[in-house]
């Protein structure tokens, strides 16, 4: 099942559930998989238009009605575009509003550069109040929905829309402030977020060929980061890569590079979109063209093991 | 009338001790909208001071952040703080700041401050008591200024389409801006062809400082009963009721207020009202 579908199935159960929660789009209910939701909920399933920045700010408002609003985008428009709305109608007021962003990094394939945030969890980040959560399948996004709903609080969504592979078990448990440990190594700590996972899966059957033991975990949320699982981790490792879909400044290596420079220094390589733009492309090419394919995961691990 | 106009000049005399008592502030912005806002607090508005957060009850959204003061000096003659917590407005610690603060301010409905946002809010406000079916009003006030947000019109749009009649806002059309009057800096007018050109019942109020004629422009929108939002045009001068402040004029969006000239305004204000008694 395409993850937008996993998530307006969740979404429309906790609607039927709870009448405070609503919804907004802003003209990308369909490709979101929410195309029938006005029909379904006429007065809480609400198209506002093309206008992310009122959609934010009448969200904020409806919260302070004591509304659980969701207000849903493309992840650039749901984040860079609405930025000081988030900053302040939604997080400085504290109030509990839930962004959803689809489509991250390269997943926007041939929408391009306009539609490919690689900035988005690094601006988000250094807001206060707000929470980062970035799922890696549907049965890690279905556990942790509920969570995110009884979470009092803006929360950011950074989700996949298509088909991605199912890396957990639907019964596998979650917290949505705990990272998840998917493989226990000694060697070196590999720190992965959403679509990138497969691809350390694969690096890691490469590694475990040359007996090097790695440590697969997935922070699938980025803020609050859980600064014990990671120091847990590179405590017995001594040291990490990271490997994310988002411009290496300002996400998962940079929350990461902070938890360790302050408790536990440790050398660590990265890979991600080293400060650039996005480009048209499928997938599998833009993982390429910016380096994050498994061989290039398998080369940053043993670039890092040589610094150790 | 004569209690309201008398209210008015108590709500000033409060806004003269906040700002003169830092000796900084944004003086010119506050005055102006003095008599919307007693008339509302007064008269108007379904509240009640002793229970803040009330169900149901009717909100205000003063987008235009900076009035601050103006709705710190109606919240403390209401009851809602002690009015020795005026005094305290942007010390160290303080629950007054500049900038309307939902989360500090006991009444105060909404945070703004960036411009624009708070219009928006009070949209999501009125949608949610559509929702919820609680009969409740929504005011907001913007800014002239403010006007010039593009949020403002996205905002403007879809209350009309939205059929939000349970919302009523209001422009403090004072004709003067931080860097200049607004027809210099980027010209707004015409003002009322705009609003009923998206949509709005549109009233312009002759002069936004008289109690009587903001009174009767807001009876008009609340019974008005066409399905759409309405806006009240504010005729004002910023920096009303206070001769310092007029004087000021372009200078007085925020300034410098000396304790002589936060005591010669109070003075001023007093023999108005003594006047006003007779």
């Amino acid at each position: 099942m395409e993850m937008r579908q996993a998530f307006a199935l969740e979404l429309e159960k906790a609607m039927n559930e709870n009448e405070n929660i609503v919804v907004l789009n802003a003209d990308l209910a369909k490709p979101n998989g929410m195309g029938n939701f006005s029909e379904k909920f006429p007065d809480r399933a609400i198209n506002v238009g093309i206008a992310e920045q009122n959609m934010a700010s009448i969200a904020a408002g409806m919260s302070s009605y004591g509304l659980i609003p969701f207000i849903c985008s493309f992840t650039p428009f749901a984040t860079r575009r609405i930025c000081d709305q988030i900053a302040i109608s939604i997080c400085y007021a504290n109030q509990n509003v839930k962004i959803v962003g689809t489509d991250p990094g390269i997943s926007a394939e041939y929408n391009g550069g306009t539609h490919m945030s690689f900035e988005d969890i690094g601006v988000l980040r250094s807001i206060p109040n707000m929470v980062i959560f970035e799922p890696v399948d549907n049965a890690q996004l279905i556990n942790i929905f509920p969570q995110i709903l009884k979470y009092k609080g803006p929360v950011y969504i950074r989700m996949f829309r298509k088909n991605t592979p199912d890396i957990f078990d639907a019964n596998e448990k979650f917290d949505l402030f705990k990272s998840k440990v998917i493989k226990e190594g000694t060697d070196v700590s590999i720190f992965c977020s959403g679509l990138t996972i497969n691809d350390v899966l694969e690096a890691d059957k490469i590694l475990q060929s040359e007996n090097i033991n790695a440590e697969i975990i997935n922070i699938h949320t980025i803020k609050p980061i859980d600064s014990e699982g990671i120091l847990r981790s590179i405590r017995k490792t001594g040291c990490a890569v990271t490997v994310e879909n988002h411009n290496v400044i300002g996400g998962l290596r940079s929350a990461i590079a902070e938890v360790s420079a302050s408790e536990c220094p440790i050398p660590i390589e990265c890979i991600g979109i080293n400060d650039k733009f996005g480009q048209v492309g499928k997938i599998p090419y833009l993982k390429e063209t910016y380096h994050m394919t498994g061989n290039d995961i398998v080369d940053a691990v043993r670039k890092v093991l040589k610094r150790k | 009338m004569l209690d309201f106009n008398s209210k008015c000049i108590e709500i000033r005399k409060n806004i003269l001790t906040e700002i003169g008592t830092l000796g900084v502030g944004h003086i010119g912005g506050s005055l102006s909208i003095v008599e919307t806002l007693v008339m509302l607090y007064y008269k108007h508005m379904n509240i009640d001071p002793t229970n803040p957060k009330k169900e149901g009850r009717d909100r205000l959204v003063v987008s235009k952040g900076h009035s601050g003061p103006a709705v710190y000096a109606v919240l403390a003659e209401k009851g809602y703080f002690p009015k020795s917590l005026l005094l305290t407005l942007n010390k160290p610690g303080t629950n007054l700041p500049s900038h309307c603060d939902m989360n500090r301010t006991v009444g105060v409905d909404m945070t703004t401050g960036s411009l624009g946002q708070g219009f928006s809010c009070a949209v999501g406000i009125a949608q949610a008591s559509k929702i919820k079916k609680d009969n409740a009003k929504i005011y907001t006030i913007i800014g002239d200024g403010e006007t010039q947000e593009g949020q403002i019109w996205e905002a403007a749009m879809y209350a009309s389409a939205h059929k939000l009649d349970n919302l009523i806002a209001f422009t403090d059309y004072n004709k003067l801006q931080l860097d200049g009057t607004v027809d210099e800096i980027c010209k707004i007018d015409p003002l009322d062809d705009k609003w009923k050109a998206f949509g709005w019942n549109v009233f312009v109020v002759e002069d936004g400082n008289d109690c009587e004629q903001v009174d009767k422009a807001i009876e008009y929108a609340k019974s008005i009963n066409n399905k759409k939002p309405s806006m009240i045009i504010l005729n004002t001068i910023k920096g009303c009721g206070v001769n310092f402040a007029i004087k000021a004029g372009k200078g007085n969006h925020s300034m410098n207020i000396s304790q002589e000239m936060m005591l010669d305004g109070i003075k001023e204000l007093e023999n108005r009202q003594k006047g006003d008694d007779n």
